[in-house]
């Protein structure tokens, strides 16, 4: 083995275990709460690569809205889907689309990509 | 700038040509004069263009500790677009058209993807598109034309020939014939006259009607259905819970075994840096997980609104995964198996006078079995006469008085025992085995004859139910009626075993009981009593829409009262599932058997993949998951 292949596989091995520790160590989730103006709660979701932050959290009782701030151009986070409610939406750049939230009972709502590959949650309590 | 996918794509593409020339030229030993050059301008302007967005998506998932399919994009097109410029000017063989076709070939995925995509959820909006504008609304003395909103519950509507009904009403005046496919998936256009129902978004035939709106806007049927529609298309089937896991680990896992497939060929089997790398990378651009993801959402997209077009509202995914492996589908007998009813089918002795006799007495009578025979006798144009003392002999029957004699309809208790002639109860008896309802009518105490009542299976049941055995479930039918009527209904269309004799109540413990025992039950009502024990199957199918109870409790709901929309149903839904099933094999199939070409494990045989095909076959994958999806839409339904 040269010392280049040797080197190589040292850094092979550090990456996987740097994926390994990045992508699965577990970690504290983002969370924020809605901002509530006169008797409205808002919340904002910014949408790139992801979503930040992927739960939110709302107070029951107050109507709710949850905005989803388009910032990314690919396919992958181009639609949202709240299963239970329904909410099936294409996401625009332009224009951050607003969700109502039922919140009037205590329940967790899951949010996905139109791919179910990212997910979110937006929890009313 | 914005620019869209596809203007993306077409930019792209364009300047990809004198790459593509050069590919196609290879083989001839020609090469292009400056070619690097020209490949590493045009390949930087493709970047700029349509790879950034990757990679910018992929930094920001990064910076938030998730990996996706843009993160396998990015890596693989960052990998083989700044390797390429350091061997450019290192004086190595570049591979900028790596780069350049992957981004192409992804975005022509992306694209197409999108494009379906949007087809299939139009199909929706396109059904809500169906009502009409407006509506003519009596105001004052006058009809007035007023945008559908500000119709309310209660208003007149006047309904021109031709027209479409704007709202759910009551016909209040008028007749005419209604063409209601859109809802009911039926073809025969229905007729209506004064007291029916009718549903907005029909539309109306021949003759003017005068409706009352009973509902307007959210809670008409037309809207009702869409969002049921909508809502199911949106859910979950539980066999994606497989993909939900798989997505999480997926991504991280592709890159380690991207990095191992460089260091086992570059450390372990002496391939150069370089075919170490294009081995990588062709792993990380075929792995991308996008046919996985739009297998199922695609699928129950396309076959839940090709159903609602027929009628069929399935609630969600987990419906139709139950539905396509049913061991047994259980029937209520009135109602559903028949029509629900009573009609006459024989009369002993003199028709006219029996009937007329009969039809007299129980004109005064709310009995179920009364209607039956009034109406017989409306068919045959027979007068009523008046009746005095009317009396109602609990569990036996009536007497009056017509013109000074006495008139007795009722079962044989009404009667002494010599008042019924041997042959009249021979008769009877024998109509009683035919599981036929007896009733004796008698005269100054001495029985005349025999009607006998019986609620007859509607026409196309024992069609129904040989259709739904040939598709293998067994048939049950449970009913509260005595045994012997059961049986004989059961026997004529064909169900497999009868629970006769239960309380309503009995009915849901009866379905508890099964689905505790592990069968996979569907119970087929018209939902009005049924509720419980739709709700207790597997599977509940209601009946005719009829009630907002029965659509609350029925994972399935058939707009028309036919039992073949249950055969339809089971069919659509197996059919949906069955594409679910089979899109999600090729996407796992496609990755498990991409990622180790792309690996280079079977280089033995010839077998390779470079990156750029790699970026091909990827776009293709999801493409044919989205195409395969959209032929549901073609799929055969008897």
């Amino acid at each position: 083995m040269t010392i280049s292949q040797i080197l190589i596989l040292l850094v092979a091995i550090a990456l996987i275990i740097f994926i390994v520790w990045w992508f699965f160590a577990p970690r504290q989730e983002q969370a924020a709460s809605g901002q509530i103006v006169n008797n409205q709660q808002i919340a904002e979701i910014v949408v790139n690569g992801g979503y930040s932050p992927s739960t939110i959290v709302l107070k029951k009782g107050i109507p709710a809205k949850v905005k989803f701030n388009l910032q990314d151009s690919t396919a992958c986070l181009s639609r949202i889907t709240f299963e239970q409610l329904g909410v099936n939406t294409a996401l625009d750049k332009d224009q951050a689309a607003t969700i109502e939230i039922p919140t009037d009972k205590a329940t967790t709502f899951n949010f996905a990509c139109g791919m179910d590959m990212f997910h979110g949650k937006v929890v009313v309590k | 700038m914005k620019l869209s996918n596809i203007q993306r794509f077409w930019i792209s593409f364009v300047l990809s040509i004198p790459m593509l020339i050069q590919m196609l030229a290879m083989p001839f030993h020609w090469m292009f004069a400056g070619y690097n050059w020209w490949a590493l301008i045009t390949t930087t302007i493709i970047m700029a263009i349509s790879a950034i967005p990757y990679w910018k998506s992929a930094w920001a998932a990064f910076k938030m500790h998730n990996a996706n399919m843009n993160t396998l994009v990015a890596i693989g097109t960052a990998v083989a677009y700044f390797y390429s410029i350091f061997a450019m000017f290192t004086g190595r063989e570049v591979y900028f058209e790596s780069a350049a076709f992957v981004i192409i070939f992804v975005l022509l995925g992306d694209a197409m993807e999108e494009k379906m995509h949007n087809n299939a959820s139009n199909a929706l909006s396109k059904l809500l598109s169906l009502q009409a504008k407006d509506a003519e609304v009596k105001r004052g003395d006058d009809f007035v034309k007023l945008p559908l909103e500000q119709v309310q519950v209660g208003d007149l509507i006047r309904v021109k020939p031709g027209e479409k009904v704007p709202v759910d009403g009551q016909v209040v005046s008028g007749t005419t014939n209604i063409d209601e496919s859109m809802v009911t998936g039926e073809s025969l256009p229905v007729a209506k006259k004064s007291g029916d129902s009718v549903v907005g978004a029909t539309i109306n035939g021949s003759g003017m009607i005068v409706i009352k709106a009973t509902k307007v806007g959210k809670d008409t049927m037309l809207a009702q259905i869409v969002e049921m529609v909508r809502v199911a298309q949106t859910s979950h089937a539980p066999i994606q819970n497989l993909t939900d896991q798989i997505s999480h680990i997926f991504v991280p896992a592709v890159l380690i075994i991207a990095i191992l497939t460089f260091v086992i060929w570059y450390v372990f089997l002496g391939a150069t840096a370089v075919q170490a790398m294009l081995f990588a990378v062709s792993v990380v651009v075929i792995a991308c997980p996008c046919a996985l993801g739009l297998a199922t959402p695609t699928a129950l997209m396309v076959g839940t609104s090709r159903s609602a077009k027929m009628g069929i509202l399935i609630k969600n995914g987990e419906v139709l995964q139950e539905v396509s492996k049913l061991d047994a589908v259980i029937f209520d007998k009135t109602g559903t198996i028949t029509i629900g009813k009573p009609v006459v089918t024989d009369v002993v002795g003199d028709q006219t006078k029996i009937l007329s006799l009969a039809a007299s007495l129980e004109a005064n009578s709310e009995h179920p079995l009364a209607s039956a025979i009034l109406q017989k006798a409306k068919e045959e144009n027979l007068p009523l006469q008046a009746v005095e003392d009317f009396k109602a002999i609990e569990g036996q029957g009536i007497t009056a008085s017509i013109g000074g004699q006495a008139v007795s309809v009722g079962s044989s208790k009404l009667f002494a025992k010599e008042a019924i002639s041997t042959e009249l109860a021979d008769k009877a008896s024998k109509l009683q085995a035919q599981a036929k309802t007896i009733i004796f009518v008698g005269l100054g105490g001495q029985a005349l004859g025999v009607i006998a009542i019986q609620d007859k299976p509607k026409e196309n049941a024992q069609k129904a139910i040989a259709a739904l055995k040939k598709r293998g479930p067994k048939t049950i039918m449970l009913t509260g009626d005595n045994p012997q009527v059961a049986q004989a209904i059961a026997n004529e269309v064909g169900i497999d075993e009868v629970v006769a004799g239960l309380l309503p109540n009995e009915k849901a413990e009866h379905i508890q009981h099964l689905v505790h025992s592990g069968q996979k039950v569907a119970f087929v009502g018209d939902g009005i009593n049924d509720a419980p024990a739709l709700s207790s199957a597997d599977v509940g199918i209601a009946m005719g829409a009829g009630s907002d109870i029965a659509i609350e409790s029925g994972g399935i709901v058939l707009m028309q009262n036919d039992l073949m929309g249950v055969v339809r149903a089971i069919d659509m839904s197996k059919k949906t599932f069955n594409r679910i099933k089979l899109n999600l094999f090729w996407a796992l199939i496609y990755n498990t058997i991409g990622i180790p070409i792309a690996a280079g494990l079977f280089i033995k045989f010839g077998l390779q993949l470079s990156p750029e095909f790699a970026g091909l076959a990827m776009a293709f994958s999801s493409v044919s998951v989205v195409t395969s999806s959209l032929l549901l839409n073609k799929a055969k339904i008897s």
